[in-house]
């Protein structure tokens, strides 16, 4: 039976299925229900300065955008920090941890930008016992306004500094959550590590508006007429996250760094995909407001039975395991080659993938044989894009086939396991000039 | 004329017997499954979970389905309801879970029978226990009956650590699972196959062929067990209140059923004989599974006669439709008054219609006969005392079945029952189950004070 249980940066719990700061994990009743219902751990709502708490908007605060049968796909919010005294929090916090001994809990912390502030709000947090605390830089409206949030994140000297300033003033692990709306995640990466943080953790929300009600001609959702942007997050953002995760983990200053993957993570699988590149935790927020704290049920449950299956005794037997495997694209092996193959027996005949690679492909999909509505990949003009395959709606009914021992049709070559990437490759400019 | 009397076998053409008694429902496939399981809303305090009996965590199961973790979803399904494989196919999911479905109101509920199917069968085809056993207690407790209350219970005394062993009279155990549903609902030899899983948990062990009173009485089991589980089921069948001695052509419903899944299990169909106009009374779901498979093995008129009217059947609503699709007649307000014969075989039944009065059943005034060649008996199955071998006299019964409290005990000290024996029950497969839950849940209680149950 799978252990599911993980040491992050010396923070131990019984999985790795953590809360994010947000409002899951605002005060102690959502944190009782959530470890009652198995999350091994929680990163507490963002904590402020002492003194009045901030004041948001009565609503809307979200909204979201939809696949089919109003599945929630992408979710917006302008939440902010705790709007609750900062005693009450850290009173809370020191309740909870002593009865939940075994979850982790780290402390989220949003302070100005000087030294005095983070040195006595860490010493507060210290006192409740909880395992760490988590730095945010990311938060894209509200506190960016005034110097806090991403207005921090986005310059990597500043994150330095601030991480700096927290490791020398306290004893608990840092770790430093980052915002994606920068140009290159490394950059406020690497910053984090060289002002000494245990980890990092991402990412924070994507800047965004969600649609735009044309009837008040305000984006939507709007507050009394105007609206602002907010943070996108859920599943539409995982892929994003995914790529800057994996850029962290492949980066040679920064490979090694303990990392916790926040974004889009509603099963299982979703939480595997992260471990794999790399991820030591992940936290999950979206899909415990849109479904509940009871979806950790079906993560544990999942994670377990696929180790099994797959003989991995730890987390850490299979993290990192997919990062080898991410590179460049100029590395990638320009002499590999797939067809798109059709199983007639799955085939439901909509023509979707035929009108997809005809219009904007490579016109490689006929729509008849011998009369009749028939749907078939013509090899010699396939590429192997794998848009036919994006688009068909019953799963496994096209698969990509690597040709092995063959000659491609629409080349003419013999595909014979050769390698070649583009720095190697005659029509590269850059390879000519060489030669010459 | 004698001459009209026709009852044979071997109706149809070789191939047909295969597709008529194929699956109602197949079994999904993998993409037809993921669409089926993204459908459910995952609720709060699930009114699908409520319904259940056995209070089967639904929508984790079906979200398990969803995230590709089959195996997971197998565990949470079976974890309450051992014989979740065979429920999945027999439970009448439309008056349970799906009627209670929140997506009802438009019209669709999540397919939660078909979809805890897909999840189950793997595991039973499989050899893999999902469940390990406690350390041994040294207790011992005698179950009789193997059907799906005494399979229920069995497992789970076996998985607290108890020793248990199963007398079932029948040669095959499982009871109605395997001798009374209908035949295109429990294909591929379901019931043997989940007996078998369910067995492989170890610690049980089955006697076939040993019924109580003949082979076995309760008092010796009392002596040598330390609890005793009575599931039982039904062993009498309700006669029709009409002098049918001496005429051929005349069953009951459940031997009828029970010959042919005997001939299914065997793959000779084509040897079960049926009448060429064939009548039904009663309104249950016996009443429905014998006339839909005695038209599907080739009857040329089977007609279904219940004396109340559609809403009173017992057999529900969707039950009644597939009846009418697969070509059955259905008559109400009619019960039958004479039994017609020549040369002591059976060439019709009359009838006598009926009509509600001041609320109650009375006799109207018309008669009318419909030519038959068979009739089956299906007006009810009664608890045939019996069957307690002599302790009918010292067990307390209610309403001609076993009086059981809230654990399931019986007036007989560490005599417990439950299933159709007794009073009270709904005659369901799962609330069979449950029953054999809740005995074996206080059994285990009453004899190491502690609920043990790990899972794997």
């Amino acid at each position: 039976m799978a252990d599911l249980s993980v040491n992050f940066c010396g923070i131990k719990a019984p999985n790795p299925f953590w809360l994010a700061s947000a409002p899951p994990t605002d005060k102690a009743y959502n944190i009782e229900r959530a470890f009652r219902a198995g999350w091994g751990g929680v990163v507490w709502k963002t904590l402020g300065e002492d003194g009045p708490p901030i004041v948001n908007v009565s609503g809307p605060r979200y909204g979201a955008t939809y696949g089919s049968d109003r599945k929630v796909v992408g979710f917006n919010n302008i939440e902010l920090i705790t709007d609750r005294p900062l005693q009450i929090n850290l009173d809370e916090i020191k309740a909870v941890k002593s009865r939940w001994p075994d979850r982790a809990i780290l402390v989220s912390l949003m302070v100005p930008c000087e030294e005095e502030a983070w040195k006595t709000i860490l010493r507060k947090v210290e006192d409740t016992g909880a395992d760490g605390v988590e730095l945010n830089f990311g938060c894209p409206h509200g506190m960016s306004e005034r110097g806090m949030g991403a207005a921090v994140g986005q310059v990597p000297e500043y994150i330095e500094m601030v991480t700096r300033w927290c490791k020398a003033n306290s004893r608990l692990p840092v770790v430093v959550k980052l915002t994606p709306n920068v140009t290159d995640i490394r950059k406020p990466a690497e910053a984090a590590k060289r002002g000494g943080a245990d980890a990092v953790s991402l990412i924070n929300t994507v800047n965004s508006i969600l649609a735009v009600d044309l009837d008040a001609m305000a984006p939507a959702p709007h507050t009394d007429g105007k609206a602002t942007h907010g943070g996108y997050c859920g599943p539409a953002v995982k892929p994003i996250c995914l790529h800057m995760v994996a850029e962290i983990a492949r980066n040679r200053e920064t490979h090694g760094v303990p990392l916790s993957g926040i974004g889009g993570i509603e099963t299982w699988r979703d939480a595997a995909e992260y471990i794999a590149l790399g991820c030591g935790t992940v936290q999950v927020c979206t899909a415990a407001m849109v479904y509940g704290f009871k979806i950790v049920q079906e993560m544990i449950s999942g994670l377990e039975a696929w180790m099994d299956e797959k003989g991995y005794a730890t987390i850490d037997d299979f993290r990192g395991r997919a990062v080898a495997n991410t590179t460049d694209w100029q590395y990638l092996n320009l002499d590999y080659v797939v067809k798109a193959r059709i199983d007639q027996d799955l085939c439901i005949k909509c023509g979707r993938c035929h009108i997809a690679c005809e219009d904007t492909s490579h016109q490689a999909i006929s729509a008849m044989k011998d009369g009749v509505r028939h749907f078939e990949v013509i090899d010699a003009e396939c590429v192997g894009c794998n848009l036919c395959a994006s688009v068909c709606p019953v799963e496994h009914c096209i698969e990509m086939v690597p040709l092995v021992n063959e000659v491609d049709a629409r080349t003419g070559r013999l595909v014979d396991g050769s390698y070649r990437n583009w720095t190697q490759h005659p029509n590269n400019p850059a390879v000519r000039q060489a030669a010459e | 004329m004698t001459a009209d009397i026709d009852i044979r076998a071997g109706r149809l053409a070789a191939g047909d017997y295969a597709a008529n008694f194929g699956d109602l429902h197949p079994l999904l496939a993998d993409h037809e499954a993921r669409l089926a399981a993204e459908r459910c809303l995952f609720c709060y305090d699930p009114p699908c979970q409520t319904a259940c009996p056995t209070a089967i965590d639904v929508p984790l199961f079906i979200r398990q389905i969803a995230t590709g973790n089959r195996l997971g979803a197998a565990k949470t399904i079976l974890a309450a309801n051992p014989l979740g494989a065979m429920c999945a196919r027999v439970c009448p999911t439309e008056t349970l879970c799906q009627e209670a479905c929140v997506r009802t109101a438009e019209g669709e509920p999540v397919e939660i029978g078909r979809l805890q199917r897909y999840a189950t069968e793997p595991v039973i085809d499989g050899s893999r226990p999902l469940f390990r056993r406690a350390p041994p207690t040294g207790h011992s407790v005698a179950v009789v009956g193997a059907g799906p209350a005494g399979l229920a219970c069995a497992h789970r005394l076996a998985v607290a650590g108890h020793d248990v062993t199963i007398f079932e009279a029948r040669p095959k155990p499982g009871g109605l699972d395997e001798y009374g549903i209908a035949s295109y609902k429990a294909t591929d030899d379901i019931a043997q196959r989940e007996v078998a899983w369910l067995l492989s948990v170890g610690g049980i062990t089955l006697k076939a062929g040993a019924a109580l009173g003949r082979d076995v009485t309760l008092a010796e089991l009392r002596s040598t067990f330390d609890a005793v589980f009575l599931g039982l089921g039904l062993q009498a069948v309700n006669g029709l209140g009409l002098d049918d001695r001496g005429i051929a052509g005349i069953e009951d419903a459940v031997a009828f059923i029970a010959r042919l899944r005997e001939a299914q299990a065997e793959g000779r169909l084509d040897t079960v004989p049926v009448g060429r106009r064939v009548v039904v009374i009663g309104g249950g779901m016996t009443a429905i599974d014998a006339a839909v498979q005695a038209k599907k093995l080739g009857a040329e008129e089977v007609t279904l006669v219940y004396r109340r009217g559609p809403e009173a059947m017992g057999a529900s609503r969707f039950e009644q439709e597939l009846a009418l699709t697969e070509g059955v007649a259905i008559r109400h307000f009619a019960r039958p008054a004479a039994l017609l014969a020549d040369e002591g075989r059976l060439t019709g039944v009359e009838f006598c219609q009926t009509r509600i009065e001041d609320g109650r059943l009375a006799d109207g005034d018309d008669l009318f006969v419909l030519p038959a060649d068979m009739l089956l008996r299906a007006i009810g199955q009664a608890f045939a005392p019996a069957a307690l071998d002599g302790a009918a006299d010292v067990i307390a019964l209610d309403g001609g079945r076993i009086a059981v409290d809230a654990e399931r005990r019986t007036s007989l000290e560490r005599v417990y029952a439950g299933g159709d024996c007794i009073a009270g029950g709904s005659d369901l497969t799962v609330v069979a189950v449950e029953d054999g839950k809740i005995a074996a849940a206080a059994i285990d209680r009453m004899l190491k004070g502690s609920v043990a149950a790990a899972a794997e």
